[in-house]
């Protein structure tokens, strides 16, 4: 007889798994902290071009979007389906040059910010790449009128024309 | 005597409520980063007079975009890839040609021992004075309008880039603006390029 028995090694042990919950809760608390829920629902399809120069925007806060492209199949009965112009929730409905609707969602937006800050808003303008740019230059004339210059258009990188540098 | 305390609570079903809360936020969650093309729109003019600059004809290039995506640069009709030679002949004019934009003298205030050739920071450069004029139809999609801009951003950010590694040895996009040396040099650089596109006013081109 040894003194020292040995161990039984027949049958599996159970692993311990009370550090379970503790790699998961790091992992819950992760993407609770990096997820952002999208605040407005798309009414418009919008399928943003590809370019080789895009460049990440900077400071989200500062940053309101708009939207335009071709209703969603939900509500063409509604629209239609001429490409329409998205603030916010809001669609914007009638003909022509929108210079005042845009201009009250810069001035709104303008006033979300605090007052250090409102120089530095930045509209990104997300449109699709099928759109015509007579609805793009009526966005942007009224935006010069509304005095918001700073703009986004915003674009995904084109992972496969990538400057050599 | 068995002693009194508080039970242990059960916690083996912590880590199920933990892998529920886990799963929700991972099918929530997007991680989609917002890019694109940053740009200044030109503000309304208040002086109708002030709109009309003199500029010379050599100094401007004039790319058109019609109603069926078509190019038209400086009188005929080009692609893609030939704007982009195109774009980065006319704003560096490497033969001071007749034809290509007007080259000045420009004064520039690099910070002192950031680079070989100029030690004290002082340098004297070309600047073209040329200026990209993007006309567009109503008609033209705007993915096409946007491929066009990338490109024109693109040759600029190429001359820049030539330029950081021919004086300060290093990529133009890993000077950090954070840092106050690599942000004068940032500033100096984009002196000598100037990102000098200009959107006109909109105009219908070839007929609706």
């Amino acid at each position: 007889m040894s003194k020292f028995k040995k161990k039984d090694t027949k049958g599996l042990q159970a692993i311990n798994t009370a550090s379970l919950p503790d790699i998961v809760f790091m992992l819950l608390f992760f993407f609770m902290v990096t997820t952002v829920m999208r605040e407005t629902t798309l009414q418009v399809q919008v399928q943003v071009p590809n370019a080789s120069e895009v460049k990440k925007i900077e400071k989200k806060s500062l940053v309101s979007y708009i939207y335009v492209g071709r209703p969603v199949s939900g509500i063409v009965e509604l629209y239609g389906t001429e490409p329409m112009i998205q603030l916010n929730d809001k669609i914007i409905n009638d003909e022509g040059v929108p210079v005042e609707p845009i201009k009250d969602f810069v001035l709104f937006e303008r006033e979300k910010l605090p007052e250090e800050d409102r120089n530095f808003m930045t509209i990104s303008l997300r449109i699709d790449k099928n759109i015509n740019m007579g609805k793009v230059t009526d966005v942007k004339q009224a935006l010069r009128y509304a005095n918001a210059l700073k703009i986004n258009y915003s674009a995904k990188r084109d992972y496969e024309n990538q400057p050599v540098r | 005597m068995a002693r009194r305390g508080t039970p242990e609570i059960n916690a083996g079903s912590m880590a199920d409520i933990a892998f529920l809360l886990l799963i929700f936020f991972l099918v929530a969650t997007t991680m989609d980063v917002d890019t694109g093309i940053s740009r200044l729109l030109p503000p309304i003019p208040e002086d109708q007079e002030d709109v009309e600059i003199d500029v010379r004809e050599r100094n401007v290039l004039v790319v058109l975009i019609n109603r069926d995506d078509q190019l038209m640069v400086g009188g005929e009709l080009m692609d893609l890839p030939t704007l982009k030679e195109k774009t980065l002949e006319f704003f560096s004019n490497p033969t001071n040609a007749e034809n290509l934009p007007e080259m000045k003298e420009v004064d520039i205030i690099f910070p002192p021992g950031t680079s070989a050739s100029f030690p004290d920071g002082n340098a004297t450069f070309l600047v073209s004075q040329g200026v990209i004029s993007l006309q567009n139809d109503r008609s033209t999609t705007y993915g096409k309008y946007l491929q066009v801009q990338d490109v024109l951003v693109a040759a600029v950010n190429e001359l820049r880039d030539q330029c950081a590694l021919d004086y300060f040895g290093r990529h133009f996009d890993d000077l950090n603006p954070l840092n106050f040396t690599d942000a004068e040099i940032i500033e100096g650089i984009r002196k000598i390029y100037k990102m000098n596109i200009s959107e006109a006013e909109p105009k219908n081109i070839g007929g609706n």
